[in-house]
C-alpha cells in the first residue's frame, strides 16, 4: 500500500507501515492517524515523539513493555502506565503510535 | 610479471584467508583488507606481527569506510598500513594488472 | 480483561545467545540482536554472550555513514530497557583482539573461560550465531 500527502507518495507494507523512515512528515502522520482513527491531540503528539526520539538514539521500536517503561522514567507514572497509552491508541500502543511515527513494527510484537 | 592486488575481506579469526594470503603473495604486491578484514589492521591484535613480517616486500592498504564503520578509529593500526578511502580502492584497482579476491 | 492488563508467561526457560562473528560483514549479529529483544519481550530468562569476533559488535564508537548500513550497536544499549541484564564477555576473546571492557559500549560482565563454561552449562536453550 501507500499514502499520498498532497501529491507526494509514500510506500508502506501491507500493515500500512512506511518503508522509507527518513521521508516521514507531520502530514503523512496526520494521514496514518486519520487510517488508525486516533485523534492527534497533544498527548498523542508527545508519545510519538517520544517514539521517534527513542528510535533516533536506540535504532529501534520498543516493544509495549519497554516503551511504558521508557515513557515512565522519562515523563512520570501518569503518562507511563499501559491503561494511558491504550486510551490514546486502542490497538497497542507501540503498533499504532510506531506506525504514525514512521517506524518499523516494533521489535517483540508479532 | 603481472602486479597484484590482494584483496581481504573476512576477519583473520574467522577463516585463514590472510593468512593464505601472505604465505603466497609475491614481493612487491599489494594487499587491500576490506570488511571484516579490517581488523587485522589493529596494532594490539594477534595477526599484527604476521603483517609486520611482511612489511618490508609488500604493501598493506586498509579502506577507511570500513574501519569507521567497525569503530576502530579511535585504536591504533599497524604502522605502515595506508588508510584509503573508495577512490583510492578504484585507483588500486586500475594500477594492479590482476586483482585476487582471497574468499 | 483489559487490553492493557499483561498475562506472565506460561513457561519460562533459560535462552543464552552466543554471538561468534563481527557485524556488518555478514548478517548474523543484527539477526541474532533481534531474536534476543523478542526472546526478552517474553519475559523469558535471556542471557547474551560475546566470544571470538562477537565481542567486536560491542566496540565503541561505530561510525557506519561511509558504508551505508544501519549503526546497530546502539541497540545494544536498549537492552537494559529490555530487563537483559546478563551479557558476558569473555576475556580471552577481548584479550587476542587488544580490547578492553573500556572500549565496549555498554557495562558488560567480563568473565574467564573457565566461568563461561559454567554458565553456558546452566541454560535450557543455547542458540549460536
Amino acid at each position: 500500500m501507500a499514502y499520498d500527502v498532497n501529491g507526494t507518495i509514500h510506500e508502506a507494507d501491507e500493515e500500512g507501515y512506511i518503508t522509507d523512515i527518513g521521508a516521514w512528515n507531520e502530514d503523512l502522520a496526520l494521514m496514518i492517524a486519520k487510517e488508525e482513527n486516533i485523534d492527534m491531540n497533544s498527548d498523542a503528539w508527545e508519545v510519538v515523539n517520544f517514539l521517534r526520539s527513542y528510535y533516533e538514539e536506540y535504532q529501534i521500536a520498543p516493544a509495549v513493555r519497554v516503551l511504558t517503561k521508557a515513557i515512565k522514567k522519562k515523563l512520570g507514572a501518569d503518562k507511563g502506565n499501559s491503561k494511558y497509552l491504550y486510551e490514546l491508541f486502542p490497538y497497542g500502543p507501540a503498533k499504532q503510535a510506531c506506525k504514525i511515527a514512521g517506524l518499523p513494527k516494533p521489535t517483540g510484537c508479532i | 610479471m603481472s602486479t597484484m592486488l590482494h584483496l581481504i575481506n573476512r576477519s583473520p579469526f574467522d577463516a585463514p584467508a590472510l593468512e593464505s594470503c601472505l604465505r603466497l603473495a609475491q614481493a612487491g604486491s599489494s594487499v587491500l583488507l576490506i570488511e571484516d578484514g579490517v581488523y587485522a589492521a589493529l596494532g594490539k591484535a594477534a595477526h599484527a606481527a604476521a603483517i609486520g613480517e611482511r612489511m618490508d616486500d609488500l604493501k598493506f592498504y586498509v579502506l577507511g569506510p570500513d574501519v569507521a564503520a567497525r569503530g576502530l578509529e579511535d585504536k591504533p593500526l599497524i604502522d605502515g598500513i595506508s588508510v584509503i578511502d573508495y577512490g583510492g580502492f578504484v585507483d588500486l584497482v586500475v594500477e594492479h594488472e590482476v586483482t585476487q579476491s582471497w574468499m | 480483561m483489559e487490553p492493557w492488563e499483561e498475562d506472565g508467561p506460561e513457561v519460562v526457560k533459560r535462552f543464552m545467545y552466543v554471538n561468534r562473528k563481527a557485524p556488518y560483514g555478514t548478517i548474523y549479529a543484527l539477526e541474532c540482536l533481534e531474536v534476543v529483544l523478542i526472546t526478552a519481550a517474553f519475559d523469558q530468562d535471556t542471557s547474551v554472550v560475546f566470544v571470538d569476533d562477537g565481542v567486536y559488535q560491542l566496540k565503541k564508537n561505530q561510525q557506519t555513514e561511509g558504508i551505508g548500513m544501519k549503526n546497530f550497536s546502539n541497540t545494544y544499549r536498549a537492552l537494559d530497557d529490555y530487563d537483559v541484564e546478563k551479557i558476558y564477555v569473555e576475556q580471552a576473546s577481548l584479550d587476542a583482539r587488544g580490547l578492553t571492557a573500556d572500549d565496549l559500549i555498554i557495562p558488560v560482565e567480563v568473565v574467564t573461560t573457565e566461568n563461561l563454561r559454567e554458565i553456558m552449562a546452566q541454560q535450557d536453550v543455547v542458540i549460536s550465531s
